[in-house]
This record gives C-alpha cells, sequence and structure tokens, in this order.
C-alpha cells in the first residue's frame, strides 16, 4: 500500500493531483447541473462548479480572484439564485421543474461546441512562459486596477449601481 | 500525448477543462425551458471565460491583466444574475409561470 502512495507521488506531482481533483469536481458538478430535473439540486450543483473554479483560481495564484468568486458567486449570486427559485417556484413541483427538452438538438450543440474547443486547445502550439512561479498577485491586482485600468473600474462600479437600481425597479410590485 | 505530459499539469489541462464546461454550459443553456435554468448555463459559460483568462495570464504572459479583466467579467456576471432574476420575478408575477417558451405576448 504504502509501495503504490510513493510510486503514484513519483508520476503525479501532489500540486498536480490537487489540480485533478478540484477539475473533477468542477466537471461532476457542471454535469450534476445539466443532468437533473430539478432546479434546486441543479443550483447546488453549480456550487461544486463554482467552488471546483475559485480553487483552480488560487491555484494560478490568482488568489484575489478566488476570494472574489468564493464571495461574489457563492455568497451572492447563488443565493440569488435560490432566491428566485423558491419564489417562482412551488415547493411539490420542484421535482420536476427543470426538465431536459430538445435533447436531440442540445446534445450535438455541446458535444460540436466541446470537441472544437478541445481539439483546438490540445492542437495548437502555445507559447508558454518556460518558468511559472506562484506568487501572491493581490497587491498587483490592486495597483492594475487603480492606475492602468481605473476608467473601466470607475465605469464598472456605476454599472453596478444602474443594474441594481434597475433590478429593484424591475422586480418590485406596482404601486397605484 | 505521452503519458507523462498528460499528468503534468500545463495550460492545456485549464484549457481542455474550460472547454469542457464551455460545452455543458452551452448544452444546459439549449437543453432549458426553465428561465433559472438557461441562467445557470451562462455562470457556467462565464465561469469556463474566467478559466481561460486566469490560465493565459499565468502561464503565457506571467502579468496581471488576464487576472483585471476576469474581474470586470465576474462584476458583469453579478448585475447580469441581479438584472435577470428581476426579469424571471417579473415574467412570473405576469404569466405564472417561469416557462421560457409561455412569455410569448409579442411573438408575432
Amino acid at each position: 500500500m504504502k509501495q503504490t502512495i510513493i510510486q503514484i507521488f513519483e508520476v503525479v506531482k501532489l500540486s498536480d493531483l490537487v489540480f485533478f481533483a478540484f477539475a473533477t469536481l468542477s466537471v461532476i458538478g457542471a454535469l450534476g447541473c445539466a443532468l437533473s430535473r430539478n432546479i434546486v439540486y441543479s443550483a447546488f450543483s453549480l456550487l461544486a462548479t463554482l467552488f471546483g473554479v475559485a480553487a483552480l483560481f488560487a491555484w494560478l495564484s490568482a488568489d484575489y480572484l478566488a476570494i472574489t468568486q468564493l464571495i461574489v458567486y457563492v455568497g451572492g449570486v447563488l443565493v440569488l439564485f435560490l432566491f428566485a427559485v423558491m419564489l417562482t417556484n412551488k415547493i411539490t413541483d420542484s421535482e420536476d421543474s427543470n426538465p431536459l427538452v430538445n435533447v436531440t438538438g442540445a446534445l450535438p450543440v455541446g458535444l460540436g461546441m466541446g470537441a472544437l474547443l478541445v481539439t483546438v486547445a490540445v492542437q495548437t502550439p502555445w507559447e508558454v512562459l518556460a518558468k511559472t512561479t506562484a506568487t501572491e498577485t493581490t497587491s498587483l491586482v490592486g495597483n492594475a486596477l487603480l492606475t492602468e485600468y481605473l476608467l473601466p473600474f470607475e465605469v464598472a462600479s456605476i454599472l453596478i449601481l444602474g443594474a441594481l437600481v434597475g433590478a429593484v425597479m424591475m422586480a418590485r410590485k406596482e404601486v397605484k | 500525448m505521452p503519458h507523462q505530459e498528460i499528468l503534468t499539469v500545463g495550460l492545456k489541462h485549464f484549457l481542455v477543462l474550460s472547454s469542457i464546461l464551455f460545452a455543458v454550459g452551452s448544452f444546459v443553456v439549449v437543453s432549458r425551458r426553465n428561465a433559472v435554468g438557461i441562467l445557470i448555463g451562462v455562470e457556467l459559460i462565464l465561469n469556463s471565460a474566467n478559466i481561460n483568462l486566469i490560465a493565459f495570464s499565468h502561464y503565457v504572459t506571467g502579468l496581471v491583466g488576464g487576472q483585471v479583466f476576469a474581474l470586470f467579467v465576474i462584476v458583469i456576471a453579478a448585475a447580469e444574475a441581479a438584472i435577470a432574476l428581476a426579469i424571471v420575478l417579473s415574467i412570473y408575477q405576469n404569466f405564472g409561470t417561469i416557462d421560457s417558451t409561455q412569455a410569448d405576448t409579442m411573438r408575432g
């Protein structure tokens, strides 16, 4: 047993094993989204995918992005999704609330798109850096946001303000 | 690809992973009628794009430009989710369902 574990680590580095673990988590979550007929299960499968992707962001030394992904997606967007599900479905209908329709049309779209993208990704001779370093990048991102990308940063804040006010306007009931 | 090359994680692994997530996301968008289900597919697609941006910024440029763009994608995705779910609630109030084929009042 110990021998086999040592042999595994001679072939695969521990960091690579971590990548494969979280990549599998993301793909399983995505498949759960795709195949579940219950919208609540779909939303919770999305949680697994978002968590796996956040871990992969940290793997790619994008630590700030990983935390942002957890706070904004898992803490914000996903809760919003669950609220929308709870407000629009009767609990008794949730068994078949998200049925698969049009699978004969959707399967070629998904498989074709996936095959094309995987082929391009594997066959292209990407020019990668000879050596990548794992460093924390939070301060670099902060500096870039407040110098080079200051205008998009401010525009994004106005966009969010507009989006939130618009969302409240649309979702409220009409008051005569 | 030789055995060792598959097990050593590099740029291609992330590209393949994001391709899979994109394919599954597009499948979800096409195969659902529940409006919230369609939005879940859109979130999967946005996440796969983010993986690509960050993988390229880590392996190809070594700078943080890709991370800043991914941050803006997250901002846009949050705004999109808020607006889209408000629209979904509004549709539910008007039509009594969130089946995206039922809201066809303006169909010619």
